[in-house]
């Protein structure tokens, strides 16, 4: 087993360069994947460009150029604005603000990192979503001054749905809380408070000046009360969730069916968890057709085991029929194969959702069709309470009840984000419209169960609340309507269904009309918030 | 517990990346450059497939100003890996006189590379198109999603991109429309120089230093690597032990003085480096923006 890995870790020689040097500058190390999630001004992009800096990952003409548009585009006076060293695309940097999902890179001796910089505008939600979907760890930044704002609860509440368990707290801008231990204590008790219910395995606290550099490559003099790791130090040390031996079963999606001749045919696709060892029994799924691995191969030489996150190539000792989308499987633990699911969605697209409309749904190496049956309710991502159901709009969640129409491969997201992350594809505009999870845990909401058949149930229960609410006015309303028509000449019987008419349907129509108003003008306030944010906002992150 | 290393990891990922796009896409095709990246990248498509052959041919926008060593080591590369090869030429370009020294370098790179890319594409009707392009290479580049959707016009709308949570690729795309794709996206300078080394890949020769007949011009160092670079008044050839960070065209690739002629050398020079890779591209300096801009318009 060990034998087959240190395989591939070897280090070639280059030809004609023996030196063993080498081996000595070959660095191969971990590799920690981040999301820094943090407002306009809480000092994100300033917090990544220190980063960046202090692990002399900035080359001089970058510095120098860093120096030029400091004084163009800065806020710091004519200083260094580190922040410019992460705002990326030109209308952004103009603006001031970072509008979407940014990767930076660095290393230290110890590691390697891949930064997801994400806005923090409740507008770009998806784009967090994004950034932390392949994250192993959250940077959750705080303004000291300002403490656990609706975003704070908004960007946790968005790390902890897409999976990740690992926090680092960063309480920033503590020069001008004069690095007050009080303040400190403070903000993190009232986080953890608030964090309860997010599952967070670790909430690591640190009182940093990403300005100022305090407690970013080293402990800071300025608080001598502190007795955690710098910044730095912490994430080159920290295990995440990902890194416990986990006891997951094999699951290997197949992209791509290999077949060079008529000699060999190939499984080529990613371990998506677990292990798989040569001769190890395996299902292929939907079909549940099951043989024995017979070769792991790689351009390298065949391996004797391969692990997740491997991309290889598996033959089988039967000929049976797998294609791309397919799922090869331990054997004794198979996973879900259904037709129809619970799962939390994250509306992505600028037009609402459609339900009942037919989406495309890819979800590990496959595509199928999906429609969404039921909306059960949706979640308030500031209170994390659930919310009446109606159509998700952009960035809104919600937990929902799809149908496919063939048999998927999935798991609880909790247990794999490759079989539990999903993206519903809109089939005309092509567009990416909604993340979703995997939940079949998920309480669909209050007096809903999940059996219900979806057509039955989704429409109803609003019209008879309604129509319960409204009965009275609307006789009577009827009533009128339907005396009017008489003494206007109409028959009785056409003035009977005229006032029927009325009464059934004014209160649909004014209960939809609300609906549709209440909706308009929630998203008009959602879009005043964010526009006085961005008046507001000083560079994302000074 | 056994886990993967940085390096087997970026691996694992750009194959999975390949497998999409050939099982997904209709006609992809590779746009190879000869440099580093390309290495890297072709090595990983010959991982990807493996015992297949990649399914798509490579695609070479000769600029007709590439080094000379670059252009032996292409088709000495393609022949050994059994690999078809596509070389187009802006031909119009070429009869209308287009060069770095006559045209200044704006013109020549959209007119012999972008251009000329663009027709590539059009003509054998590739609807994506493999890139080496690193996220870590330039600002505008660190935005750019793994499959980039571009328009029938092969224009690039940084505001308008979709999103990619997980490794879930949304590969779908209406007619004319097309992608370039990028497994190499997370890989760093670093990264690329250390999997040459842990997998021997071949590069040219370029990269290493040795006495090569150097101008210096506008503060580069230009390889003089054909006639068709005149001297200025005042100018002169010297033999100076240099080498090259990246590869284009010779006229507007300014080489670095060093001594480091081994790959444990270039990785330990690059490791030591105050400046960053690009800084002898000289079209990358047009302003901050440049970049962006070009990518807007169709460069790759």
């Amino acid at each position: 087993m060990a034998y087959a890995l240190a395989e591939t870790d070897r280090v070639k020689e280059p030809a004609g360069a023996p030196a063993p040097a080498a081996a000595a500058s070959v660095q191969d190390k971990a590799l920690l994947r981040f999301i820094t999630c943090g407002s306009v001004d809480d000092g994100k992009s300033t917090l990544i460009g220190r980063m960046l800096y202090d692990s002399q990952m900035i080359a001089d003409d970058q510095l120098a150029a860093l120096d030029r548009d400091s004084k163009k585009f800065g806020t710091q006076g004519g200083n260094l604005d580190f922040a410019l060293l992460v705002d990326g695309l030109s209308a952004e940097r103009e603006q001031g603000i970072t509008i979407d999902v940014a990767y930076r890179y660095f290393k230290t001796d110890k590691r390697s990192f891949i930064v997801a910089d994400t806005p923090g505008h409740e507008q770009y939600t998806r784009n967090m979503a994004t950034g932390a979907s392949t994250a192993d760890l959250a940077i959750i930044l705080i303004d000291a001054r300002k403490g656990i704002l609706p975003q704070t609860r908004r960007h946790s509440f968005i790390v902890s749905m897409l999976g990740v368990r690992d926090v680092a707290l960063a309480i920033n801008k503590m020069d001008l809380v004069d690095y007050s231990e009080a303040r400190f204590n403070e903000i993190v008790a009232a986080y953890r408070e608030m964090a309860r219910d997010l599952n967070f395995r670790t909430i690591a606290p640190l009182p940093i000046s990403a300005l100022n550099g305090d407690n970013i490559a080293a402990l800071s003099d300025r608080t001598p009360w502190f007795q955690g790791e710098p910044l730095l130090r912490f994430l080159e040390n920290v295990e995440t969730a990902g890194d416990e031996p986990g006891e997951a079963p094999f699951r290997f999606p197949v992209q791509w069916v290999n077949r060079p001749n008529l000699d060999f045919r190939g499984f080529s696709g990613w371990v998506a968890s677990g292990a798989v060892k040569v001769g190890d029994e395996v299902a292929s799924l939907p079909s549940g057709r099951t043989s024995r691995v017979q070769r792991i191969v790689t351009q390298d030489g065949d391996l004797d085991i391969a692990i997740a996150g491997q991309s290889v190539t598996l033959t089988l000792a039967d000929e049976i029929d797998v294609s791309r989308g397919d799922v090869l499987a331990a054997a004794g633990r198979q996973p879900e194969i259904a037709s129809q699911s619970q799962a939390r969605l994250l509306w992505t697209a600028e037009t609402d959702m459609h339900p009942g409309a037919s989406y495309i749904v890819k979800l590990g190496a496959r595509t199928a069709n999906a429609t969404i049956a039921k909306i059960h309710h949706l979640v308030d991502i500031h209170t994390f309470e659930a919310a009446p159901a109606r159509p998700l709009g952009l960035n809104e969640i919600g937990l929902a009840t799809l149908r496919f129409d063939r048999p998927m491969i999935l798991a609880d997201y909790r247990d794999s984000r490759d079989l539990g992350g999903f993206i519903l594809i809109d089939r005309i505009t092509n567009e990416t419209v909604a993340f979703g999870l995997i939940d079949p845990k998920g309480a669909p909401g209050a007096g809903e169960t999940v059996e219900k058949p979806a057509q039955a149930v989704s429409i109803w229960p609003q019209v008879k609340s309604k129509l319960q609410g409204k009965l009275a006015p609307a006789l009577f309303s009827g009533l009128c309507v339907g005396l009017g028509a008489v003494a206007l000449g109409a028959s009785a019987a056409t003035g009977i269904a005229l006032g029927l008419a009325d009464a059934v349907l004014r209160p649909l129509a004014r209960g939809f009309y609300t609906d549709y108003r209440r909706n308009a003008s929630r998203r008009a306030a959602a879009k005043r918030t964010a526009e006085r944010e961005e008046a507001l906002n000083d560079g994302d992150g000074i | 517990m056994i886990q993967l290393t940085h390096l087997q990891k970026l691996e694992a990922e750009a194959i999975h990346i390949f497998r999409e796009v050939a099982a997904e896409c209709e006609k992809p095709v590779f746009l190879y450059s000869i440099g580093k990246d390309s290495a890297v990248l072709l090595h990983l498509a010959m991982k990807a497939f493996y015992p297949s052959k990649p399914p798509f041919p490579l695609l070479h926008v000769d600029t007709t100003w590439k080094f000379r060593e670059m252009i032996e080591f292409r088709d000495q590369r393609v022949k050994e890996l059994g690999l078809e090869l596509l070389v187009h030429i802006n031909e119009e370009g070429v009869k209308a006189g287009v060069g770095p020294f006559a045209s200044g370098s704006r013109l020549h790179t959209d007119v012999m590379k972008t251009q000329a890319l663009k027709q590539a594409l059009d003509k054998y009707g590739f609807d994506a198109a493999f890139g080496g392009a690193r996220r870590d290479e330039e600002k505008s580049r660190a935005k750019e999603r793994i499959f980039s959707l571009r328009s029938a016009e092969h224009r690039w709308d940084p505001k308008n991109q979709r999103p990619e949570p997980w490794r879930l690729y949304n590969t779908r795309k209406r007619p004319g429309e097309s992608f370039r794709v990028f497994p190499l996206s997370n890989w760093t300078e670093a990264d690329v120089w250390d999997y040459i080394a842990k997998e021997n890949i071949p590069v040219v020769p370029l990269y290493f230093a040795k006495p090569r007949p150097v101008v210096r011009r506008d503060g580069s160092l230009i390889m003089r690597d054909d006639d068709r670079m005149e001297l200025r008044p005042g100018e002169s050839v010297e033999n100076l032990s240099v080498r090259f960070r990246t590869l284009g065209c010779y006229p507007l690739t300014g080489a670095v003085e060093s001594t480091a002629s081994t790959l444990p050398e270039i990785i330990a020079e690059m490791r030591n480096s105050k400046t960053s890779e690009r800084e002898g591209r000289i079209i990358d300096h047009d302003g901050s923006a440049s970049m962006e801009q070009k990518k807007q318009e169709g460069y790759f």
